[in-house]
Order: C-alpha cells, then sequence, then structure tokens
C-alpha cells in the first residue's frame, strides 16, 4: 500500500493531463462546461491556447475532438460519463470509425456521483464504449493507476474511453505498480472466489478480502482497468484456478466489465469458475450520498462480503 | 487559363463526372444519383480550382482538406478523385461491392483524398471545424472545406457546430450548403423547412452568400469570396437542382434521393449528357 491519500480519479486525470501537457505538446483538450468538474481545467490553466470550451453541446464537442484528431493532434474530450457517452453516434462515426485520434473522457462514472440521481449517472457506457471496434476501455482504481493510463492514452494513437470516479478512491498499489494495458492486475492471490473488480468500487473490495479472511474464505482480488482490449489468457487461466468469479462494478451488470467476463467463461473449455455479476443489477440509479448508494447496491466491502459469503453458500 | 477557357473546361468535365456517376450507381443497383448530381459541379470546380491539395500530397499535414458531410453524394467525391489521379478509374465499378474500397459511404484510409468518415448526417461540420482549429494551432494556413446537404442542416449539431466555428472565428473553414431541395420523405419545405439558411448562419455569426450551384462562374466567385473574407467562417448556400443534368430526374427530385438507375434508365441519361455539348 503507497503513503498516497485518498483521491478522485478525476483529480488524478486533470492533474496528470497538466503535467503531460508540457512534454506532449499535440495533446488538446476539450470540455463542455464542466471543465471545473472533470478537472480538465488544470490543464486549461497551463496550457490554454490548446484547451476549446466547447459549451454545453457534447455532441459538437465530439465531432470538433475528431477533426483535431484527424487534423494530427491528440484530443481529449472530457465531460461527464453520461453525457460524453451519450453521444454514441457521433463517437461510433465521427472518432472510432474514422480513426480519430481521440481520447473520450467520462468522469462521475456510476451512482458514486450521489445526490445528483440517475439522469447524471454514466451506468451503460462500458456497454456502449467496448461495442466499438478500435476503442480501447480504461477504468482506473486509484490516483497512481489514473496516472499511468493518462500518459499511455497520451501517446497512444487511436479512440479510447476513459472511465473515471468523482468520489475519492483509497490507493490499492505500491509505488512499484506498473500498468499494462490489457492485463489483469492481481492484487491479492486467493483460491476459494476471485473478485473481479474495477473502477470506484476496487479498494472495497480488498477491505472485502480482509473481512472474508476473517470467516475463513480466501478471496483472490483482482483489479480490472483493462475493458478493453481485455485479458482472455488472464480470465481463462483463474477460471481453473478458483470455483468462483465476482465480478464487482459501479456499472449496470449488463454489457460492464462482468458481462465482458461472462463471454471469456462461455468460451474457455475447462472453466471451473461460474461467474456471479454483481454491479448495478438493471436497475436506475437515485439520489443518495455516494456512501449510501455504495451501501444499497453492495458495493461496499461489507456488501461485497455478503455478495461473495452468499454465492458460496458459506 | 482565362475564365472562359476554365468554365468550358469545368462544364465539359462535369459533364463527364456526371456519367461516370451514373455508371458506377447503375452497376452497384443502389447509390443516390440526385444528390450526387446536384453536387458534382461544387465538388469539381473545388478539386480542380481552389483546394490546396492534390493526388501527391493527399497525406499532407498542411493540406486544405474537404469533407464531405452529406456522405450519400460520395459517387461524386469519387468520380472527381479519381479524375484528379487519386487513385485509379479502374476501381469506380467496384462501388458498393463487397471487399471495395469505395464503401457507400465515405470512410477514412479506404482511398486517398476521403478525410472522415461520413453518411451519419450532421456530423461534418463538427469535424471541420476541428480540422480547422488544428490548422489554426500549426499555423500552416490550411482551409477546411465542408459539404452539408439542405436536409442534413436539419441536425441540430450542424448549429452546435455553427456556434463553435464563430466562437472561434474559424475564418478558415468555409462551409458548402448543397441545396437541392429534397430529402427522402419529401420536399425539405415538407419534411422540416428551414429558410433562410443564410439568415439563419448570419445570426449564428456567420459571413454567407448564396449562389447558383450550377453555374461555374458564380461557384468560382463564391470560393474566391471565402478564400479572401476574414473574421468569421464562411458559409455558401448553393441552390441546385436534384439530378441536375438529367432531364427525368430533374422532374422527379424526391424519387431520384437514393434509387439507382437501371440500364434502360442509364442509356437515355447518357443520351443527355455528351461531353462534346458544352454546358452553362
Amino acid at each position: 500500500m503507497s503513503e498516497q491519500k485518498p483521491k478522485a480519479s478525476r483529480q488524478a486525470f486533470g492533474e496528470a493531463l497538466a503535467e503531460l501537457g508540457a512534454k506532449h505538446t499535440d495533446l488538446v483538450v476539450l470540455d463542455a462546461d464542466l471543465a471545473k468538474s472533470t478537472k480538465s481545467e488544470l490543464f486549461a490553466k497551463k496550457f490554454p491556447e490548446r484547451f476549446f470550451e466547447m459549451g454545453i453541446a457534447e455532441q459538437n464537442m465530439v465531432g470538433v475532438a475528431a477533426g483535431l484528431g484527424l487534423a494530427g493532434k491528440n484530443a481529449f474530450c472530457c465531460s461527464f460519463a453520461c453525457f460524453v457517452a451519450g453521444r454514441f453516434e457521433t463517437i461510433k462515426i465521427s472518432v472510432a470509425y474514422s480513426g480519430g485520434n481521440v481520447k473520450i473522457v467520462g468522469t462521475h462514472a456510476g451512482v458514486g456521483i450521489g445526490p445528483d440521481g440517475y439522469s447524471q449517472m454514466g451506468l451503460e457506457d462500458l456497454a456502449l464504449m467496448r461495442t466499438l471496434p478500435t476503442m480501447e476501455v480504461y477504468q482506473p482504481a486509484d490516483e497512481l493507476e489514473t496516472r499511468q493510463i493518462v500518459e499511455y492514452l497520451a501517446t497512444h494513437r487511436g479512440a479510447g474511453y476513459l472511465r473515471l470516479t468523482r468520489q475519492d478512491l483509497t490507493p490499492v498499489h505500491g509505488p512499484a505498480y506498473k500498468f499494462v494495458p490489457g492485463k489483469l492486475d492481481v492484487l491479492a492471490e486467493g483460491k476459494d472466489v476471485a473478485i473481479l473488480a474495477t473502477g470506484g468500487p476496487t479498494f472495497h473490495a480488498v477491505d472485502a478480502r480482509k473481512k472474508l479472511a476473517a470467516v475463513g474464505i480466501d478471496a483472490a482480488v483482482i483489479n480490472v482497468p483493462s475493458i478493453k482490449p481485455f485479458d482472455r489468457d488472464g480470465i481463462a487461466t483463474w477460471a481453473t484456478k478458483v470455483p468462483l468469479f465476482v465480478s464487482v462494478e459501479d456499472h449496470n451488470v449488463l454489457g460492464g466489465m462482468g458481462g465482458a467476463v461472462a463471454e471469456v467463461l462461455a468460451e474457455v473449455a475447462g472453466a471451473r469458475a461460474r461467474l456471479h455479476r454483481h454491479g448495478i443489477p438493471d436497475v436506475f440509479g437515485e439520489s443518495g450520498e455516494p456512501e449510501d448508494l455504495y451501501r444499497k447496491f453492495k458495493l461496499d466491502a461489507d456488501g461485497i462480503v455478503a455478495v461473495v459469503r452468499e454465492q458460496l453458500g458459506r | 487559363m482565362d475564365r472562359q477557357a476554365t468554365i468550358a473546361t469545368l462544364a465539359a468535365t462535369c459533364t463527364r463526372l456526371r456519367r461516370d456517376i451514373l455508371e458506377m450507381i447503375t452497376h452497384a443497383g443502389s447509390g443516390h444519383p440526385g444528390g450526387s448530381l446536384s453536387a458534382v459541379d461544387l465538388i469539381e470546380t473545388l478539386y480542380s480550382k481552389h483546394l490546396r491539395q492534390g493526388a501527391q500530397r493527399a497525406n499532407d499535414p498542411t493540406r486544405d482538406r474537404f469533407v464531405l458531410s452529406k456522405g450519400h453524394g460520395v459517387p461524386a467525391l469519387y468520380a472527381v478523385l479519381a479524375h484528379h489521379g487519386y487513385f485509379s478509374r479502374d476501381l469506380l465499378p467496384t462501388l458498393r461491392k463487397l471487399g471495395s474500397p469505395l464503401q457507400g459511404h465515405p470512410v477514412v484510409g479506404t482511398v486517398p483524398g476521403i478525410e472522415a468518415c461520413t453518411g451519419s448526417l450532421g456530423q461534418g461540420l463538427s469535424v471541420a471545424v476541428g480540422m480547422a482549429l488544428g490548422a489554426r494551432l500549426d499555423g500552416n494556413g490550411a482551409r477546411v472545406w465542408c459539404m452539408m446537404g439542405d436536409g442534413e442542416i436539419q441536425e441540430g449539431q450542424v448549429w452546435e457546430a455553427m456556434m463553435s466555428a464563430s466562437k472561434y472565428r474559424l475564418d478558415n473553414l468555409v462551409a458548402i450548403v448543397d441545396s437541392n431541395k429534397a430529402q427522402i420523405d419529401g420536399l425539405v419545405k415538407d419534411v422540416m423547412p428551414l429558410e433562410s439558411i443564410e439568415e439563419k448562419a448570419r445570426s449564428f455569426g456567420w459571413l454567407t452568400t448564396r449562389i447558383d450551384g450550377h453555374h461555374y462562374g458564380h461557384i468560382l466567385d463564391a470560393y474566391e469570396w471565402a478564400e479572401k473574407a476574414e473574421g468569421a467562417p464562411k458559409l455558401i448556400v448553393a441552390d441546385t437542382i436534384k439530378g441536375k443534368g438529367v432531364s427525368f430526374m430533374e422532374s422527379e427530385l424526391v424519387k431520384w434521393h437514393g434509387v439507382a438507375t437501371n440500364k434502360e434508365q442509364l442509356e437515355k441519361a447518357l443520351a443527355e449528357l455528351d461531353p462534346e455539348v458544352l454546358g452553362s
């Protein structure tokens, strides 16, 4: 565990982008009247000539980012996950199909946004983005990982989606951590169950492991920062090592990370693991404090413990 | 070349391009002849006289760019690009065939000269705004031209793009509306009336002009104006005729939006498109 304090991945993103702007002069950033919230303002303050405030007009922002990408820039295009990923048709044609060098950044993902309620919650963005050919999809679990993914995206030529949180995330990585696109990140080994977590709930899964140990359950915790490319081999390997997978995500269980795991498991010969997909169970979100919502949807440590115990019958 | 000779050459060339367009679409058995024929004079005049690029510099980062937002009109663009040597004319009969680089709507990277994937209407102007911003950041003086259909500008994203182009005073951006007055379900004025397009654009901070989109002198003048006018993005509303040059199409604007000519209709059309007989 590192000495770093909890930090929202949107904050880490803004800081990383502002630092990378000096080295990567092709970086340009666009926002749609949410720069203070997405933290793209940190870049805007340092590099005003490469920041474009596009107003409350996200589909145009996405299209303009595509044009900047086609003109040789690396365009980071920021808003809440629900608003930016909601401009799917423009992302599909102008960005992904055009091979544009655009990074769609969706902050305030999941029920973790809290009191604003369902209309502001990106709960289907992973499902949308991972259906687009060429689109890479990442979701970091803490500050260090966020910084490394942003650094990767600052050099990656092509389309990418980065899913970030409003709420603070407790670090799950030590300073030696190295993010590898397309690879699972094993935080702890275990033999009874593998908890596959991504984004906001990941550090809760780490806490859940300790609580499960206290009742004699040996849980592996695997962070899944790379939703696409997806580590099919890693999933296949783990499917022979444990009897149960529990996927944990602040996203609709349909089409998200758990969906990606299910697709792989269905195709793996000799898989031992059964999968339980845990997340937002195909219902709308609602207003509430983030921690209350995490409790309600069993995305906090106690909730994850309860789900795992129920699935194991122990 | 003096102006009269230029216009005569454009007229002869565009007649040949019209033949190419109809042959392509007939061979494909599907496609959009009406909006291709309405746009071809505007596109050919741009490529032959104003667009600072060419087959040899189709990937030059400092090139002018042309985004065909009304992607269904791409047979006109393919015909023009082939005419200017961006790719072999032998490809034209492969339009819309499995495995062909000539997709039914424009796709980046299939053939040189296609700058953006379009065809989902209303997206091209935003992309062009981004390209114009990119050119400005690079200080390379490149211009970006974007052609839309008049029906297409019913999409709200177009007006978002207009706002942003105006905010950033993109005088290196020129939008052309191929105003052929018809869309799939009927006449534009019935489906969703738009006029006056220029008044709307001016209220969004654009400089505008309106021309006859089949009159080469008007087109040349408008393009020259668009290159010179400073301080704001420019819009050229070009009044055109869907199916221009083919009498049975001009008399049934809506019908020929997305219906391919059969062999018999092609022969009838080609008989009217004699490259030896020069147009306007």
